[in-house]
């Protein structure tokens, strides 16, 4: 694919597709609401990963063709998909114990806040009446990992920060960000950037971060380009 | 005989008293027992304790009996959606109590309740606002909230077929809340699509057993289902 020199960072699709890149064959993973939910259309073909939606649901498929939604059948956002061969449907109750019970492989999930311990706030912003916890705080505790998939800042100002000033999720249960703009590991050593979006800089990057950023991309920066048609 | 099939959605919520707890299955729109629902704005008991996942994803769910004032105390996962105005604005001046629960912990306190557990502990929610004021203790070095049964007065569901015994079967998704809610109430009500004979489903395929539902209200075929579930 051609690359526009212009270009900082990915846009939804190719982050979703970044995502979908390091799910491994075999595993069951959850997709929260949001752009995470982008990830079910864009599984790498002949890699058998088996989505999970926590309303009761194992094996979602892509998005229907138009025409053919079926409104009982629907996604943790409640937008029609389509179950794929092998699918199954469960209650509440079997949903949940696949969530606690650390049947799940990953969760995916949106963020409003990370910090650099891994500390996730998520399901409520500041000086709001409602929250929305829906399946958050059980995914973070019950996940075998926990992968954030989100906007690096929230109009201008850095999601990923030393301490979270938001409500919590969870504490220290993130292990993995993915940004418009970086993948970053969340280590024992703090915020480790393991790659670096088209166009974007360490710097660039750090600028962005309310938080310290040790940088890793450089040994594998450039020589690695990210194929979004594979 | 056994004959749990009332005439209708009126008469199966008629004698639902002022001061209930009601458990209301759905995810949003889906498996949302809508005709019960309406039915129960109709009827008019008020100060109702409310128990359902989603609260302001669609108009004819439990957003309805907030608008009717019907409601005193909602417990559930996720309050927002487009119809969540009439539930702030009560909740600003006081006349609604809400109880925000992580979704796993709010099936598994119905669970405990129908599986007649007064409480059970969990990690979920531990080191957090929704977790301040619960006991709490220690296993594998790991903070736990004790949780508290949820039982209901009456459960609304939706179920897809049922047999004249109230076993029932679902349809894809929309199965969600509904099975562990019918085992969490003194009087569980199916709205269901299709009521057989007895022995026409298949034992095998059961989801719901008849135990655990004792009304039913077959839906005329012109209103089957729902066509939207995002308004």
């Amino acid at each position: 694919m051609s690359k526009d020199q212009q270009k900082v960072g990915w846009s939804k699709i190719e982050l979703a597709t970044r995502v979908a890149q390091d799910l491994e064959d075999g595993w069951f993973v959850n997709l929260g609401i949001g752009i995470p939910t982008l990830v079910a259309d864009v599984i790498p073909e002949g890699r058998e990963i088996i989505l999970h939606s926590e309303n009761g649901l194992l094996g979602l498929g892509p998005k229907p063709e138009p025409g053919e939604e079926d409104m009982d059948l629907v996604n943790a956002g409640k937008e029609p998909i389509t179950l794929k061969p092998g699918g199954s449907f469960f209650s509440q109750s079997d949903s949940f114990a696949m969530i606690r019970g650390g049947h799940l492989d990953a969760a995916v999930l949106g963020a409003f806040q990370v910090s650099m311990y891994g500390d996730l706030a998520s399901w409520k912003l500041p000086n709001t009446t409602l929250g929305r916890v829906g399946g958050a705080m059980d995914l973070t505790v019950g996940s075998k990992r926990i992968f954030l998939c989100m906007q690096h800042t929230s109009k201008g100002t850095p999601k990923i920060v030393e301490e979270c000033t938001y409500p919590l999720t969870a504490p220290r249960c993130v292990d993995r960000i993915y940004t418009d703009l970086a993948v970053i590991d969340v280590t024992d050593d703090g915020l480790v950037v393991q790659e670096l979006a088209p166009g974007v800089t360490f710097e660039y990057l750090q600028e962005r971060t309310a938080a310290p950023l040790k940088n890793h991309a450089n040994s594998i920066l450039q020589e690695e380009t990210l194929h979004i048609n594979d | 005989m056994i004959q749990k099939k009332f005439e209708n959605a009126a008469k199966a919520v008629a004698d639902i008293k002022d001061g209930a707890t009601l458990l209301v299955g759905g995810f949003g729109g889906s498996g949302l027992p809508s005709h019960l629902v309406a039915a129960l704005v109709e009827q008019g008991a008020k100060n109702l304790t409310v128990v359902s996942n989603n609260i302001g994803a669609v108009s004819d769910g439990v957003a309805a009996l907030i608008s009717n004032n019907q409601v005193r105390r909602i417990i559930c996962s996720f309050p927002v959606g487009p119809h969540a105005d009439e539930l702030i604005e009560r909740l600003q001046n006081g006349t609604i109590e809400l109880e925000i629960v992580p979704q796993g912990t709010l099936a598994e306190r119905i669970r405990a309740g129908g599986a007649g557990i007064p409480a059970f502990y969990t990690p979920t929610a531990a080191h957090t606002e929704l977790g301040e004021g619960k006991e709490t203790r220690e296993f594998n070095d790991r903070l736990h909230l004790l949780e508290q049964a949820i039982t209901g007065d009456y459960a609304f569901i939706k179920g897809h077929r049922a047999d004249r015994w109230g076993n029932l079967v679902y349809n894809k998704t929309q199965r969600n809340f509904n099975p562990v809610m019918a085992t969490a109430a003194r009087i569980t009500i199916a709205e269901v699509d299709e009521i057989v004979e007895v022995g026409e489903i298949d034992p095998e395929i059961i989801v719901t057993p008849s135990v655990f539902v004792h009304r039913l209200v077959q839906l005329e075929p012109q209103r089957e289902g729902r066509v939207l579930v995002n308004e």
